[in-house]
């Protein structure tokens, strides 16, 4: 009854070239850009700020570069973890270092893994498809080889760089509030920065790129250019999202945190939460990140009943399990679940 | 389908809810609380369910008898599948709850932990993995590493080396291979390995396998072939471990000629190889086997009571056995608190001091029945090490054999070398050095 266009005219550009046309959608994310900034801070406890909610939101930020490569312009990759590594080592080094301010060491490390990611992409030029992704593939381990091996990054034997205590503006981040700000600071302007670039020609470009290169290319669009600055944007944003979570999770840069499982994973985020969807990339990083934690808390509570090995067993079952089962369900992922519920909605109550 | 999809959110729903009214509720007063951060899946989970499985083990054979000093312990296991993200997740699950120490169990997870453990003043525990200069008590007052670390290993291996040739003299010309792992554990031991063909004159040479090391033809090939190696260090994780038994067996390299890491020297390691293994030399820093008093009791007690945390025919395999002597060392830390705080659940600041002080003699061990199980270890505020003793073992096809007593590592070498390296850790996180006992 509610949700729905009728009633909403239209009358200039702007307004058709709004983000969000239903009124409702527009409030539905002021109150939650509120809850986000206002509410959650002041309730939640700090094992949910530091441990839930910035790894859901920092991976969701890395699923969505991901989204922009893979889900929009559909050049699949598989080492999109090593471009995380380059962000986070690179800014790491900036601010510890060379005491670059804490904003512009993200964005250093986010502009260096830009033009990474660029190199890596040049092969996509010429081969697609699964030929691609083994080239990501060695994008991986040719960058975890470098970060390793080259002094200058690692810093010595231990692989590691740690982070020195962090500040913005002479203002102490050491709380889980303030990190979880710092997070959110960052991810709610790249979100909807990423938002336009997919409305934008770029994103349409991409699409085009996607559905069929030939055609993209005779209609006038240039793969050479889309082509690399999807890998160009997709890395920059997997580097800040490296950054960030180093920053304010990990605490220290190290190659492990960064290996080939977590691609993977990265990858899982984006089919499960749903290809070439900005809002999916956050329906799949909070599916990948936090319903293992989920499930684990929900099994505890069998904890007396259970034997230990079949406890830590049961996580994987149920959640292999609830992979299949929403693939199932909806191949196209969750934000495709989510946009059926609204369409269903628009027509709620007379649907025919 | 429809109603399926309704389904599927609710079931989601569901789950959600239960994962949020399901909190760990906390330990009462009179419990010693216990995390255990645990990998029983992923691609380790032998290690991480053995050491985890003898650890717990150990712990409730403490509760059967009454408890330390008439605390019990209450421990909770949480899944890190070996992963960063998730450890870092457990820990601050478990913060709350106040745990007097912390055992990360990954090395990657111990880096993460480094920081966090001093802020909150919780005790981080690696035995035998996690960064060797940690061992530096006066950079790292919240770091513990006993009984031994890499470093110590590795100069205990070459002693080692040095004794089936006959003597340090011999090593003189000997060429040595460094096959590793190419992550910083496996590269963590390069530089000293080179101190040391300096000061012994033999040669090394690093061959580092990609991660994750399944297959390694092209290094063995160099090995054997090119470099024409006399010893082989196989510096591994997991399956990669298992490799280079079956490429040595195939180009016919001699078997005793491999000295591995003690994390790739387990019944898990081996069995894999079949008769490729024998003959295998690993280090270790606990016994083998189950002729132990403190290992029969459990059996007797625990799994006689059907409260065994592993499978009990892995009970007395080398990774359970590193677990009981992890549950005997923190036992003793917890009654060396006891003794100077008073009979109670101990903090993360008294468990600091215990560990700091903790000193178990060879007569305690034997009272525990622990002789030969684990090597006495006596720290204090620099030193966090606590000995350092390594001993080897040769697979001889069936099981694991003890070869000759425990090797004393080259301790003034390797305390040189940490702290060296503790200072440089130190500058670039702007650390002071402590210089007394007290904390500042």
């Amino acid at each position: 009854m509610i949700y729905r266009e009728c009633g909403v005219f239209k009358a200039n550009y702007r307004a058709d070239m709004a983000i969000f046309p239903i009124p409702l959608d527009r409030w539905g994310v002021i109150i939650i850009l509120f809850i986000a900034f206002v509410v959650v801070p002041f309730s939640a406890s700090d094992y949910w700020l530091s441990s839930i909610l910035i790894p859901f939101l920092v991976f969701s930020l890395a699923a969505l570069g991901l989204n922009f490569l893979t889900g929009y312009a559909g050049q699949l990759s598989i080492g999109h973890a090593a471009f995380m590594a380059v962000g986070a080592y690179i800014s790491l080094i900036l601010y510890g270092r060379y005491e670059v301010p804490l904003l512009l060491s993200l964005l250093g490390g986010g502009l260096v893994t830009a033009a990474v990611g660029a190199v890596f992409g040049i092969p996509s030029l010429r081969i697609k498809g699964f030929y691609l992704a083994v080239s990501t593939l060695a994008a991986q381990f040719i960058i975890q080889w470098v970060l390793t091996h080259w002094e200058w990054i690692s810093g010595g034997v231990f692989g590691t760089v740690d982070t020195p205590p962090m500040q913005v503006f002479g203002w102490p981040i050491d709380t889980p509030v303030k990190k979880y700000y710092l997070v959110l600071s960052v991810v709610v302007p790249l979100t909807i920065f990423g938002k336009n670039i997919v409305r934008g020609q770029l994103g349409r470009a991409w699409m085009a790129i996607r559905d069929m290169d030939v055609a993209a290319e005779i209609i006038g669009i240039s793969l050479f250019w889309n082509k690399l600055l999807a890998f160009t944007v997709s890395s920059f944003y997997a580097g800040v999202a490296g950054g960030l979570i180093t920053f304010t999770y990990y605490g220290a840069a190290n190659i492990e945190a960064f290996n080939i499982m977590v691609s993977f994973h990265l990858l899982g985020m984006i089919i499960i939460g749903g290809m070439g969807s900005v809002l999916g990339s956050f329906f799949g990083g909070g599916f990948i990140t936090l319903l293992p934690i989920f499930i684990n808390q929900f099994a505890h509570a069998f904890g007396t009943v259970l034997k230990t090995d079949l406890l830590a067993c049961l996580e994987l079952i149920l959640f292999g399990g609830l992979i299949i089962f929403f693939l199932i369900v909806e191949p196209y992922g969750l934000a495709r679940l989510w946009r059926t519920g609204k369409d269903k909605l628009r027509l709620w109550p007379f649907p025919y | 389908m429809g109603r399926c999809k309704n389904t599927g959110v609710a079931f989601l729903l569901l789950i959600l809810v239960f994962g949020f009214t399901f909190p760990p509720n906390p330990g009462q007063a009179q419990e010693q609380y216990v995390p255990c951060l645990i990998y029983r899946t992923g691609p380790f989970a032998p290690g991480g369910s053995g050491v985890g499985g003898g650890w717990e083990d150990y712990m409730e054979l403490i509760n059967m008898k009454g408890g330390v000093n008439g605390i019990k312990y209450k421990y909770e296991e949480c899944e890190t599948a070996y992963d960063t993200a998730r450890g870092v997740e457990c820990y601050e699950r478990v913060k709350p709850k106040n745990p007097a120490y912390i055992h990360p169990m990954s090395t990657g997870i111990t880096y993460a932990l480094l920081d966090r453990s001093v802020r909150d003043k919780i005790p981080l525990v690696f035995m035998g993995y996690g960064r060797a200069d940690a061992s530096d008590g006066q950079v790292f007052p919240w770091a513990f590493t006993f009984p031994t670390n890499y470093w110590s290993q590795n100069t205990a291996k070459i002693k080692f080396i040095a004794q089936q040739m006959g003597g340090m003299d011999k090593l003189k010309g000997l060429k040595i291979a460094n096959l590793h792992i190419d992550i910083p554990y496996g590269q963590e031991t390069r530089p000293l390995l080179e101190k040391m063909s300096k000061m012994y004159g033999f040669e090394v040479r690093h061959f580092p396998v990609p991660w994750p090391g399944i297959d390694q033809k092209a290094q063995w090939m160099d090995i054997v072939r090119r470099y024409n190696a006399d010893w082989v260090i196989n510096r591994n994780w997991g399956v990669s471990c298992t490799v280079p038994l079956r490429e040595a067996a195939r180009l016919g390299f001699p078997r005793d000629r491999i000295v591995g890491v003690w994390w790739c020297g387990s019944e898990e390691d081996v069995l894999p190889a079949g008769p490729a293994a024998k003959g295998y030399y690993s280090a270790n820093f606990n016994g083998v086997g189950q002729d132990f008093p403190v290992i029969q009791e459990i059996i007797e007690k625990v799994y006689g009571a059907g409260k065994g945390n592993l499978s009990i025919t892995r009970v007395g395999t080398v990774f359970y056995n590193r677990g009981v002597v992890t549950g005997i060392a923190m036992d003793e830390a917890i009654r060396t608190a006891h003794k100077k705080f008073g009979v109670k659940p101990v903090t993360g600041e008294e468990m600091r001091w215990a560990l700091e002080n903790l000193n178990i003699t060879e007569e305690r061990i034997k009272e525990i029945g622990a002789e030969g199980l684990m090597p006495p270890i006596k720290t204090s505020w620099k030193d966090h090490e606590g000995g350092g003793w390594v001993r080897f073992q040769q697979w001889d096809g069936q099981k694991w054999v003890p070869v000759g007593a425990w090797v004393a590592p080259m301790r003034e070498f390797v305390r040189e070398e940490v702290e060296k390296s503790a200072a440089k850790y130190a500058k670039e996180k702007g650390i002071t050095p402590r210089t007394s006992e007290a904390l500042k």
